[in-house]
Formats: structure tokens, C-alpha cells, sequence
């Protein structure tokens, strides 16, 4: 069986780190690009191309994409053909640490009550998952707290059915307005229960922005329909208005209980910076 | 575009409205959510606050690190909502501008009318660009907090929309999404 060492691990997660915070993934530059050419407004156009440029000057790697280098956010997917030597977790913490040292990024990780700073940006949030395979999966994100201040969980009724569902994203999203960066990545998770459906709606920010959920043609649906709503609500760039509100919607569902109606929504500023490895 | 100098003058804030957008050059002073709240005590107690507030502009802004040889790391705005609590004392003591991003609470707006004030905002995510625009730094109070700490700024060409103008009138009320 192949063994992947706390080494190896904290090293992938340390250029996840440094390469999340100085590079757009190329699907959402692509996006943003596209967005430019296409704005109407020319307050709008103007702010999608200076995003662009702001890209051009963070891959030289001096100047981080934001000076909110985020949370770290992993997402490991531990291979079954694989076993890990020592601990996951230290192993990612470390990488954390390191990769936020070396960058010269920001430490924003602190004491929820006392508001200390940890002074290395760990804990980092840290899910695990299993699956089949002889890799390990490493996803990182450096999540904002702007974008992820305005997002949002709400256990509907079924009563209040898909029309409910539009309602409530719909108001998430002209809540989150100009203050969360946008034009955003909507990330929807609907159904599971109170913990599910906001780790749906994180997992979902992961996606390509180009792609569409092939697993469910409900939530494919919903996607199309929500950001045809979102990208009429004038927000625009940063909130200076224009039609580039949201460059993506996209909408992951698990079944829930029959009494239940799970909603979240995890808002992504037009900084989507995340990054993906296997090792 | 504009040209805004810093410190500001009233009749500077006096030509200032809505939608115009600025290039703001001079000594402004960067303040979040730690800073505030010890400045607010401050003033509460009747303590002198790191810097004279009278006519200056804070800015919503917690730098990363500069590396070495440069003058500061990236720096675009944080969200301004988060200070809104403390924004109208700022106020009363002098503050005449503030620059982070999104909306202010009707308070807020409200102490921006009656000091005849001004709140713009700055390009949210756009850190690496805003670093160009910084020609000194210096943290002048509360080094302990890290980011969260007082730098006072020298600027060129430092671009922001003005939100909320002396006379009371709202970018984003006007541009109705809210």
C-alpha cells in the first residue's frame, strides 16, 4: 500500500497556500475576462478590467491577489488504496503555517472570544472525506470573510417549496451586495440537514465556473435560473451596478428529511481563490 | 476623476458628490475593528487618540506584511459596516472621510450629514493594485495588533468612489438594489 508522509502532505498544502493567494483559477480569470468584454456600463467594464489587472500584478508574486489572505479552508480526499503516516490534520495545520510564513500573507485566524490572534493562521477548517482511489486530494481555499460574512443558512418548510428556495438565495445575494466583492461564485446547497447543506454550498465553490451540476438536473435548472435573477439585480461589479452580479451559480442538493428544507448559501467574492492537488 | 487631497478641507468635502470618482493623494490612516474600539475607548475616556483626528480620513484596511524592500504588502479595503458602531464619535471629534466598502448604517449616514462628512469606497480585492499607490507607511500606534494596527499612509492616486456625500445623498440608495 503507498504511504503518503505528514512530509509530503505539508508540503502540497504549503504551495496550495502560496499559489491560492497569488492566482486566480484559470476558469474564473477566464470568466471575469469575459464579463469585462461584455458590461454594458462603463463604470462596470472599468472595475471588471482593473480585477484583471490586479491578477497581473498579484502572479508576480510579490502582492497577494487581496490583503484578506482568508481562512484556510482544506478539503482532503483520502484515496482508499493509500495510508497516511502520522497525522492528516498536523500535517495540513503545518502546511497552513508555513506556506502563510513564507508568502508573507496575512494571519487572519483568531480567538472567537477573546479575538487574539493565533498569529499563524491555523486552525485551519479541515474536512475529510474517504473514497476510492490511491491518491490523496488536497482542495485549498483562502476564504475571505467579506464573501462569507453574507452568507447565509435558513431551514425553510417544503411548504415554501422551489419558489422559497429562489426567494431565499435571491435575498442572500442583494443582502451580500456591494460590501462581499462581487461579481460572486453562489454556492447553494439545498436539502441534508442544518449541517449539510452549508458544507454543499462550500464544496460547490470548488466547481468549475463553466461547468453545470450533471448529478441533478433540478439543481442544473436552478443554477440557470438563479443566475439569470442574480445578474438582473443591478449590484454589478463591487456594487457599482451593471449585469456582472454573479459569474456563476451553482447548486449541489442531498435528500433531506420530509418535514425539512435546508438552504444555505456561501457567497465567493470575484477573488475565488482556490486551488487543487493530488498527490 | 477628481483629485482629492489629504488631510481634507471642507471645501474639498463641500465638491464632493455621489458617483464621482476620486483620486485621492496625501496622509490618510488605516483603522479596523481592533483599532476602533480602542480609539472609541479613548475618546470615551477623554484621552488623546494616536493621531489628531481633525480633518483626516481613516481607511477600512488591514495590510498583509510588506516583504522586504517594499513599502507595504497589499491593501485593499475591508467592509466598512463592521465600524459603523463607532463611525459617528469619530466623527464628533473631527474625522471628516472614511474609505472601505459597502453600505453604512443610517446612523452612520446620518453623523456623515450633520458633520458634513464624506464616506467613499475603494475597489474591494483589488490589494495588489492599491499597493502601488502607497509611498510610505509607518505603524504610528498599536503594533501588537499585527494588521489591525494604525499605519499612517502616505498615497498618490489612491482611487475611490464617493458613497455618501456631506449633503446626504447615497450611492447605493440611488442606484436601488437595496
Amino acid at each position: 500500500m503507498r504511504v503518503i508522509t505528514e512530509k509530503k502532505i505539508s508540503e502540497a498544502v504549503e504551495s496550495l497556500v502560496l499559489s491560492a493567494n497569488h492566482y486566480l483559477p484559470y476558469d474564473a480569470l477566464k470568466a471575469l475576462k469575459e464579463a469585462a468584454e461584455n458590461e454594458k456600463s462603463k463604470k462596470a467594464k472599468g472595475i471588471l478590467y482593473k480585477i484583471v489587472e490586479n491578477h497581473k500584478l498579484a502572479k508576480k508574486g510579490v502582492y497577494p491577489l487581496c490583503q484578506d489572505t482568508g481562512i484556510a479552508v482544506v478539503f482532503a480526499e483520502i484515496g482508499s488504496g493509500i495510508t497516511i503516516d502520522g497525522d492528516i490534520y498536523a500535517a495540513i495545520n503545518k502546511g497552513v503555517e508555513t506556506g502563510y510564513k513564507k508568502g508573507g500573507l496575512r494571519k487572519s485566524t483568531a480567538n472567537p472570544v477573546t479575538r487574539g490572534n493565533t498569529g499563524t493562521n491555523t486552525p485551519a477548517i479541515i474536512h475529510i472525506a474517504l473514497v476510492k482511489g490511491s491518491g490523496l486530494k488536497l482542495s485549498l481555499m483562502a476564504k475571505g470573510a467579506g464573501a462569507e460574512n453574507k452568507s447565509a443558512l435558513k431551514m425553510l418548510s417544503p411548504a415554501d417549496g422551489e419558489e422559497g428556495i429562489i426567494e431565499f438565495v435571491i435575498d442572500t445575494v442583494r443582502k451580500a451586495g456591494a460590501s462581499a466583492c462581487p461579481p460572486f461564485v453562489v454556492g447553494a446547497g439545498i436539502g441534508g440537514n442544518f449541517e449539510t447543506a452549508p458544507l454543499l454550498a462550500k464544496k460547490a465553490l470548488l466547481r468549475d465556473i463553466g461547468d453545470k451540476n450533471t448529478r441533478d438536473k433540478n439543481a442544473a435548472r436552478l443554477e440557470k435560473i438563479l443566475l439569470e435573477k442574480i445578474n438582473s439585480l443591478n449590484i454589478g461589479p463591487l456594487g457599482f451596478g451593471g449585469k456582472t452580479t454573479a459569474l456563476a451559480v451553482k447548486v449541489e442538493t442531498h435528500a433531506c428529511h420530509i418535514a425539512s428544507l435546508p438552504v444555505a448559501v456561501n457567497i465567493q467574492c470575484h477573488s475565488a481563490r482556490h486551488k487543487t492537488i493530488t498527490i | 476623476m477628481k483629485k482629492v487631497t489629504a488631510p481634507l478641507t471642507q471645501d474639498i468635502i463641500e465638491e464632493l458628490k455621489t458617483g464621482d470618482e476620486v483620486l485621492i493623494s496625501g496622509v490618510i490612516y488605516t483603522m479596523r475593528d481592533a483599532a476602533h474600539a480602542r480609539v472609541a475607548d479613548m475618546l470615551k475616556k477623554g484621552q488623546k487618540p494616536p493621531f489628531n483626528l481633525k480633518n483626516q480620513i481613516v481607511y477600512y484596511c488591514g495590510p498583509t506584511p510588506a516583504k522586504e524592500g517594499n513599502v507595504i504588502g497589499s491593501c485593499g479595503p475591508t467592509t466598512s459596516s463592521r465600524m459603523d458602531s463607532y463611525t459617528p464619535l469619530l466623527l464628533e471629534h473631527g474625522l471628516k472621510g472614511m474609505i472601505g466598502k459597502g453600505e453604512r448604517s443610517v446612523a452612520v449616514k446620518d453623523a456623515i450629514t450633520k458633520h458634513r462628512a464624506v464616506y467613499f469606497s475603494a475597489l474591494g480585492g483589488l490589494g495588489a493594485e492599491y499597493a502601488r499607490h502607497v509611498l510610505s507607511s509607518e505603524i504610528i500606534a498599536f503594533p501588537e495588533l499585527g494588521p489591525e494596527a494604525i499605519y499612517r499612509l502616505e498615497v498618490k492616486d489612491f482611487y475611490a468612489i464617493v458613497i455618501n456625500d456631506a449633503e446626504g445623498n447615497d450611492f447605493f440608495v440611488m442606484n436601488k438594489y437595496n
